[in-house]
Parts: structure tokens; C-alpha cells; sequence
């Protein structure tokens, strides 16, 4: 099983990716230099190393496996922290905002350690018309759930330059997260791009329940409820910003909220 | 005779003391005045900004100057009790308070290092002291001196290359809360100097527009002019505030303008647009309490000093050849200063015209032949109360109008009269001090 090998490569990697970004992150928050710029440079060359395994990891499962390889949710987990460091890797790339790793990799190191916790069985699926409409439901599924995941740390960093503006620290760490307004219009993407992708989701959810399990609402029912209140609460808080004006400070703590919901779909589902 | 310097700046006192100590435009000839009536203190002049309120002046005697000073202070804020403020005062004397004074012209002693504004601040105060008649010619030259050190300083090291100011400091912070500032707006309340000088920065930034609101309409309208801004009405400052990404406000009110209230009522019809507080009048004029508020941030002139010491680390380093300079500069000033004392003056004159006496005594005696020594001896006593006669009176008047109030005048002229550059070399000084 040599994507297992490769999964418990990216596993370290991303531990020690981990382990280099939260040093990084505490050097940063105290008065004077900041952390040295090996840590830096070490940080994302281990977390690049990590994404490397990673998707050679996922390139054998599915060849291995003869379908795009979301099929049980430990393959979504997998997926997700895919995701969210290819994201890291591309906002590094575009803005030079590095400290992102620090926000993206320990999210990254948990999911992916809660996925080798899950039951690894690829099961015995068809590439019928129904596990095809199962794969699209969990990618449409796990990318929404991503551009949640941004729009929380986005609000993080919100909260925490808003703080460091307010309590006059201008710190290192200060200098390095972006700009608030930046930050809320990151917030504002992803929520916006978050939404329709959750909704199609849902929609393919039914619809797969529908034909596999011959009803819209059926099998796992906390987990539709809680979706269908995550949606309900992701529609307010657009409804808000558009309205009501709930941006900035308010809406990066309804991210947070919103976030909170989202992981609670992964403990329902587990 | 000596100089001193009392004073209080941003290191040793608080913004809440400092803005109760300083003295505003207006009253500064009432503040001289009354300096000055003293009788200890012969010339003096204040300097009173955001950041100091520094008192030079020449005194009769160091330790009654300081008292004088001191005094000076605690009566003209009988409020403030003076265990307070006793131990916020840096006291200098001598070439320590010349220093200072270089030091702070030259910018090195500001909030910022190398920022300009200190260097017109000092002319100002100096004029202030003209007008009124407070300085004379050790005060004159010093702040002569000071004001060409500090422009000597300017161009010789980098100490005012990339222009860190409170009002850069201000558009760094605004930055780092907005991003791009083009699309932004700011208002201006109050139009002084200082608001004048952070507007530049922000309109220079890319700030979009900017709206004036001042007491003075007429000058709302001639700074809108420069900036291409919109005056408004001062009343209007707070409507306005809905509009307003930037909120600069160096109003000079002596009380709280804008109040927390206002503030929450404008971010929530804004639709929790954040705005960014610059207080940097003193007293301040925005109430501290609206940083609580969700979405407002508000620096005042203390805030603002954090946020740029970073910056400052390579001015440091310009700063130290700075110095140099400055000690050198002190040197001359210094041997000027204490060729004014009237003691060693007064000896070296009488050195001067024994040896004359001695020289010329010599001169007619091997001339004259052998004589007895009761003509020896009457020929000592006439040159030598010829001298005594000579000098009696100008060193007389000398010793006693050395403190009054062209006293250092006299001593100047007596100086160059006598031509004494030699016998007051700075070798037979010694260091004064308190």
C-alpha cells in the first residue's frame, strides 16, 4: 500500500510544518525582530514537501481505486487538507502572506490526523450514475467547507489585527498579517463562493438520497438538519453583510460561528 | 551667570500633564512676562509644543535659577499639585542645558527622530521671546546657534531621510487598516499647522477627498483650496463623520469633542465601516473611550510614538554622528559663553596690565641707571596706582552691572575691547555647573 506510505509521509511533514509555523507565530507576537528568516524558509519548504506526498498520496488512491477518490470521509478529510494547503501555497505565491501557514497548517495537521484515525476501506463502488452523483455531492461538499475554512481564518486574522491595532501592539506579527480590509473582503469571498458551492451540495446530497436511498430526507438526519442550519445561518450572514451592513468585526466573528457549525458536520458524520 | 533649561517632554510626563502645562500662542507673552519678572532670571524664553513645554534661561545663580523656574511653573498651574509635577522635570545647567537645547532643535530629542516641525516650533518660540523682549544676547545666540547647528545636522547626516512623522506614522497605520487609502475620505477638524502637515501625507497617499471643517471658515476654505477638499461648517464635523474613512482632529479645544456616542451612532449608519481616529491635539479632543467601540480605531499623539519607534532604529545610528556634531558646536558656544563670566575676566585684565607694568617698570629702570630704593620704591607705587587708577573704575562697573540686564552685554564689550581671546582660552576654564 504504497499511498499509505506516502500519506504517513505528508503526516510528518505537515507536523513538522505545523511545528515551524506556531514557532514562527509566537516569535512574531512579541516585541522586536520577529522569528529569523530560516524558520521561514524552512516552514514552507517542509510544508511543500508535505503537499507533494500528499498528492502523490491521493494520485495513487485513485488510481488504486478507479474514481475520484471522495468516496468515504475519510477521503474528504484527506481532501480538504489537500486543499487548504494548495491555497496557502497559492496566496503565498500571489501576496507573500507566509503567516497564512501559520493559520492553515495546524488545521491541515488535524484533519489530516483525524483522517488516519477514520476507517480507511475504499468501498465497492460502481462508477454508477448514483456514485457519481455521491462524488460530485462530497467534492461540491468539501470545497464549500474549504472556502468556509478560509473565510474563519480569514476572520481570525481579523480579529487578531483588529486587536493588535486597538491595543497599539505593532508587533511583528502585526507587520505581517494583511491589512484589516483585506482580510474582510477575503471574508467576504469566501463566504460568497462558500454558499452556492454548499447549496449544490446539499441539492446533490438529496438528489443522491433520493435514487440510492429512495427519499430526500433520509439515513443520516442530524447530519441534513445541522447542513441545512449551516446553510440557513451562511444565507443570513450574506443577507446581513448586503443589508445590514454586518461586515468587518461582526462578520468576522460570524465566520467564526459559522466555522464552529461546519466542523460539527464532520463529528456528525463520524 | 549661567543658563539653565527646565523642562518636561513625552519621556518624563504624560500627555495628561503636558497638555495641561502647555501654553498656547495667545498667552505666551503673558507666560514670558511673568518668567521674566524674577529677578534671578535675566533672559528667557519657552518652548511650548505636543510633545515639551522647556523653559531657557539665563539666571544669575544656577540653584536660585531652578528654583526661579520651577517656581515659575507651579504658579502658573496652581491646579496641578506640585508633588506631581516635581518629578517630571529634567533640569539642565551650563553646556549640559546648551546641549539640550541643540539636541532638541536638531530634532534629536523629539518623539521622532529627525522630524521637522521642532526646528519652526524653536523659531517660533524664539520669536515669541523677541517680541517680547525676554531675550538678550546670551539667549539670541544661543538659539542662533542652535537653529544653524540643527540645519547644519539636517544636511550633513541622513537623520531626516525617509520622512517618519506622527503624520506618517498616522498613514501607515490608516494602511494597515484600510489597505489602499484611493478610494477613501478624510476629514480634518481643526486646520493647524500639524493637521495641515498629516492632511498632506494622506492626500499625498491617494486619499480620494477631504473635508475641512474648522472654527475659522476662512481658513477651512483656504486649506480646501490646497488640498482640492470641501470646507464645512464646524458644526457639521460630526454628520460629516458618516462619510469619513480618516478622522483627523487637532481642533485645540480644551475639552472632548467627539464623544463616544456620536461615534457609535456614525459607525452604525456607515454599516460598521471602520474609521480611524487621529487625535493629535493637546489637550486631546476625542474622548479615549470610543476605541471600545467595534470598528473604530483611535491613536492620539502618545499611541502614535509606539507606532513609529520601530522605524527609528536607523535614524539611531544617524543620530550618533549627530552628536559629533553637537559636541563640537558646544565647544565653541561654550568658550564664548564663559569668556561672558566677569571673574576671570576681571583677572585676566589685571594680569594683562601687571605685566605691562612689570614689563615697562623693567624697561625704565635699566635706563635710568642705579637708583636707591626709596626711588625704586616710588617709582612701584606710581605705576602701580596708575594701573590701579586706570582699571578702578571700569572693573567696578564691570563687577557690578555683570547683573543687570545688559550685563552680558558689557561683559561682551569689555571682552572685545580688551581683546582678551587669549587669556580666556578654554584651557584655563573650568567646567561649570549647578
Amino acid at each position: 500500500m504504497l499511498n499509505i506510505f506516502f500519506f504517513k509521509a505528508t503526516l510528518i511533514f505537515y507536523f513538522l510544518g505545523t511545528l515551524f509555523f506556531l514557532l514562527i507565530l509566537s516569535w512574531d507576537q512579541r516585541q522586536g525582530t520577529g522569528a529569523p528568516s530560516w524558520t521561514q524558509r524552512l516552514a514552507v519548504i517542509v510544508t511543500g514537501s508535505g503537499f507533494l506526498s500528499h498528492t502523490v498520496a491521493l494520485a495513487i488512491r485513485l488510481k488504486e481505486s478507479g474514481y475520484v477518490p471522495l468516496a468515504n470521509l475519510q477521503e474528504a478529510v484527506s481532501f480538504f487538507s489537500w486543499a487548504i494547503v494548495l491555497i496557502f501555497f497559492w496566496v503565498e505565491f500571489k501576496y507573500h502572506i507566509y503567516i497564512l501557514g501559520s493559520f492553515i497548517l495546524p488545521l491541515a495537521f488535524l484533519s489530516l490526523i483525524s483522517a488516519s484515525a477514520l476507517p480507511n476501506k475504499i468501498p465497492d463502488l460502481n462508477p454508477t450514475l448514483v456514485n457519481t452523483l455521491l462524488g460530485i455531492h462530497t467534492t461540491l461538499s468539501v470545497l464549500g467547507i474549504v472556502a468556509f475554512t478560509l473565510a474563519f481564518i480569514a476572520g481570525i486574522m481579523y480579529l487578531l489585527q483588529e486587536k493588535f491595532l486597538k491595543s497599539k501592539q505593532l508587533n511583528t506579527l502585526y507587520q505581517r498579517l494583511p491589512p484589516l480590509d483585506q482580510l474582510d473582503q477575503w471574508n467576504k469571498t469566501a463566504i460568497l463562493l462558500g454558499f452556492p458551492l454548499l447549496t449544490l451540495g446539499i441539492i446533490t446530497g438529496a438528489l443522491w438520497a433520493q435514487y440510492a436511498l429512495g427519499s430526500y430526507w433520509g439515513g443520516n438526519n442530524s447530519k441534513q438538519a445541522l447542513s441545512l442550519g449551516i446553510w440557513f445561518f451562511y444565507l443570513l450572514v450574506l443577507h446581513g453583510r448586503i443589508t445590514i451592513g454586518w461586515r468587518a468585526t461582526k462578520a468576522a466573528r460570524l465566520a467564526i460561528i459559522g466555522f464552529v457549525g461546519v466542523i460539527f458536520i464532520f463529528v456528525t458524520l463520524a | 551667570m549661567n543658563i539653565v533649561l527646565i523642562g518636561i517632554n513625552h519621556r518624563t510626563a504624560p500627555v495628561e500633564i503636558r497638555e495641561r502645562l502647555s501654553i498656547s500662542d495667545d498667552k505666551m507673552g503673558e507666560a514670558l512676562c511673568a518668567l521674566t519678572a524674577d529677578p534671578c532670571i535675566e533672559e528667557g524664553l519657552i518652548l511650548s509644543t505636543c510633545n515639551r513645554v522647556e523653559v531657557c534661561a539665563v539666571v544669575k545663580e544656577t540653584h536660585k535659577g531652578f528654583q526661579a523656574v520651577k517656581q515659575f511653573f507651579a504658579r502658573s498651574h496652581p491646579d496641578i499639585a506640585f508633588e506631581t509635577l516635581d518629578p517630571c522635570f529634567y533640569m539642565y545647567a551650563s553646556s549640559n542645558a546648551i546641549r539640550h537645547l541643540f539636541r532638541v532643535a536638531s530634532s534629536l530629542d523629539s518623539m521622532i527622530i529627525g522630524e521637522p516641525q521642532i526646528l519652526g516650533q524653536i523659531k517660533e518660540a524664539f520669536d515669541h521671546a523677541v517680541l517680547h523682549k525676554t531675550t538678550g544676547l546670551v539667549l539670541t545666540k544661543a538659539l542662533k546657534k542652535a537653529i544653524s547647528v540643527a540645519k547644519r545636522i539636517r544636511t550633513e547626516t541622513k537623520i531626516a531621510q525617509n520622512a517618519v512623522s506622527i503624520s506618517y506614522a498616522a498613514v501607515e497605520l490608516a494602511k494597515k487598516i484600510f489597505g489602499r487609502l484611493d478610494k477613501k475620505s478624510a476629514l480634518l477638524i481643526g486646520a493647524g499647522e500639524m493637521a495641515e502637515l498629516a492632511a498632506r501625507h494622506f492626500v499625498n497617499s491617494g486619499v480620494e477627498s477631504i473635508a475641512i471643517a474648522n472654527r475659522s471658515y476662512d481658513r477651512a476654505l483656504e486649506l480646501a483650496k490646497t488640498f482640492k477638499g470641501i470646507p464645512i461648517k464646524f458644526e457639521d464635523y460630526a454628520s460629516e463623520m458618516i462619510k469619513s474613512d480618516i478622522v483627523l482632529c487637532s481642533a485645540g479645544a480644551p475639552h472632548y469633542l467627539i464623544k463616544p456616542e456620536e461615534v457609535a451612532k456614525a459607525i452604525a449608519l456607515r454599516q460598521n465601516r471602520p474609521i480611524f481616529f487621529i487625535d493629535i491635539s493637546v489637550p486631546r479632543n476625542i474622548d479615549p473611550k470610543i476605541n471600545d467601540l467595534d470598528n473604530v480605531f483611535l491613536y492620539d499623539i502618545d499611541d502614535l510614538q509606539v507606532a513609529v519607534e520601530t522605524n527609528l532604529e536607523s535614524r539611531k545610528k544617524e543620530a550618533l554622528k549627530a552628536e559629533d556634531i553637537i559636541s563640537e558646536e558646544i565647544e565653541q558656544f561654550a568658550r564664548w559663553f564663559k569668556s561672558l563670566d566677569a571673574v576671570p575676566m576681571i583677572i585676566a585684565i589685571k594680569d594683562r596690565a601687571e605685566r605691562i607694568r612689570l614689563a615697562e617698570l623693567g624697561k625704565i629702570t635699566s635706563k635710568l641707571g642705579e637708583l636707591s630704593p626709596a626711588q625704586l620704591q616710588a617709582l612701584e607705587g606710581l605705576t602701580a596706582s596708575i594701573v590701579n587708577k586706570l582699571l578702578h573704575k571700569p572693573l567696578t562697573v564691570l563687577k557690578a552691572e555683570v547683573h543687570s540686564t545688559n550685563g552680558n552685554m558689557i561683559l561682551e564689550a569689555t571682552r572685545k575691547l580688551f581683546d582678551l581671546k587669549e587669556e580666556l582660552s578654554p584651557a584655563k576654564e573650568e567646567e561649570k555647573n549647578p
